[in-house]
């Protein structure tokens, strides 16, 4: 009895509550255009804001009407979840966290039940408190909406920018006649050392590269599997008949490898890229002098 | 003792792998497979040639091998120290990615062999020119 009983209470509620959001449209979206939410994703003009405080307070009285105040599917809110995404990735990329936006979606209850609260001559009568707990549950559920959305567009994000670090990994740059180099940035786990070592020996083909420069300044830390991957490399570009210089070690990595007891012996390391592509072109018989020595010894020659 | 002189010693039965003579290098070209007899008998053939002429180089080109696997390996690491043995350097040339990227996933380095991009590179390791009227720099 007591069921059946509160269901047919609360499908009035929902209703009531539902009329309140369509009759009070208007000042609902006047007071949230004011909130943090609204008002920092809207900072052109407050007539977006207000716009936009319509549309979800639109949608809140479908739901309502249609009476799945606790349903984050009900249909009410596809009109709205587009904006709602868009709100919540624009409040993302200001540097707002989950909890933050979830927050400001809260704030957003608070105007909505005080007018609420207003509509009833008595506030504590047992009917007001019905309203208002329905409206409560309408804005939780419109809380987990925007979260939601929040959640989706940060895995299509994380997805696309998978897929362009993949395209910027690594380039192996000509720098000299028969001299190829690769500057390696960020971590270097075997699946990127294996794309890695692909491209540099196909390089050294297409180039007939004689010396391989693998520039780790980019590399934050080096440990054993990173060290080992390193020689790996290097191992493969000598059997291809090409001399693998590892340049850019910082002294803290430097240090880190004493430490670790790790042998790079076999391995010809120089401390920058200048230096190793110095080393390149001294053992290709290619010497590089300043143009004004030259003009002296020139000058100094005709006098 | 200048130009091609014949082909090595003949084996008796089945494929030989060619040994030629260009002054003194040697020049080996591998293609396909290496079968265990083969093998034996290039290590053979390589080993007789040095120590009848002066030969001071050896030149494996093995642009022609798409696979290779520990046999192959060792095989090179023998030759190289049996020519070294009789004072001729070992130089590997024309290795292909894949092959490289295998060998040194099998963890077959080969630190006793030269290695060189192509027969031209590994011939000008030797001290051999084979450049035409192109003047170094």
């Amino acid at each position: 009895m007591s069921v059946s009983e509160e269901n047919a209470e609360r499908e009035p509620v929902a209703y009531q509550v539902s009329a309140f959001l369509e009759r009070r449209r208007e000042q609902i979206a006047q007071r949230w255009a004011d909130a943090a939410l609204f008002r920092t994703v809207f900072t052109v003009s407050r007539d977006e804001a207000v716009e936009a405080g319509r549309a979800v307070a639109a949608a809140l009285a479908a739901v309502a009407a249609s009476g799945r105040l606790d349903d984050i599917r009900a249909s009410g809110f596809e009109a709205v979840r587009d904006q709602l995404g868009r709100m919540a990735a624009s409040r993302a990329r200001t540097g707002t966290d989950p909890d933050g936006v979830a927050n400001e979606v809260a704030a957003l209850r608070e105007p909505a039940t005080e007018l609420l609260r207003a509509e009833f001559a008595e506030p504590d009568a047992p009917e007001a408190h019905e309203a208002v707990l329905a409206l409560t549950v309408l804005m939780g559920t419109l809380r987990l909406v925007v979260m939601e959305t929040t959640v989706s567009a940060g895995e299509e994000l994380i997805a696309r920018q998978r897929e362009q670090l993949h395209e910027v990994a690594t380039p192996v740059i000509k720098l000299w006649e028969s001299t190829v180099a690769v500057p390696l940035i960020g971590t270097l786990d075997s699946a990127r050392s294996q794309v890695v070592m692909e491209s540099l020996l196909d390089a050294i083909v297409a180039e007939r590269a004689r010396y391989a420069i693998l520039d780790i300044t980019g590399v934050p830390t080096v440990d054993s599997l990173v060290a080992q991957h390193l020689m790996k490399t290097v191992a493969a570009a000598r059997l291809m008949g090409a001399e693998c210089i590892v340049s850019g070690i910082r002294p803290a990595i430097a240090q880190t490898i004493v430490h670790l007891g790790i042998d790079l012996g076999t391995v010809l390391t120089r401390s920058s890229l200048a230096d190793a592509l110095a080393y390149a072109l001294s053992q290709q018989g290619v010497e590089i002098a300043p143009l004004r020595a030259v003009g002296a010894a020139a000058d100094a020659g005709t006098r | 003792m200048t130009g091609i002189a014949g082909h090595g010693p003949v084996g008796g039965h089945g494929f030989t792998v060619p040994v030629l003579q260009l002054g003194d290098v040697l020049l080996v070209t591998l293609q396909g497979e290496l079968h265990d007899g083969m093998a034996e008998q290039l290590q053979q053939d390589i080993t007789a040639r040095i120590s009848h002429s002066r030969v001071t180089g050896v030149v494996i080109d093995i642009s022609g091998v798409e696979i290779v696997d520990s046999f192959l390996g060792r095989v090179l690491a023998e030759i190289a120290a049996g020519a070294k043995l009789l004072a001729a350097r070992t130089v590997l040339a024309g290795m292909r990615p894949a092959v490289a990227i295998t060998l040194v996933e099998l963890g077959l380095t080969l630190p006793g062999l030269w290695t060189a991009l192509d027969v031209e590179r590994a011939m000008e390791l030797l001290g051999v020119t084979t450049r035409r009227g192109e003047g170094s720099p």
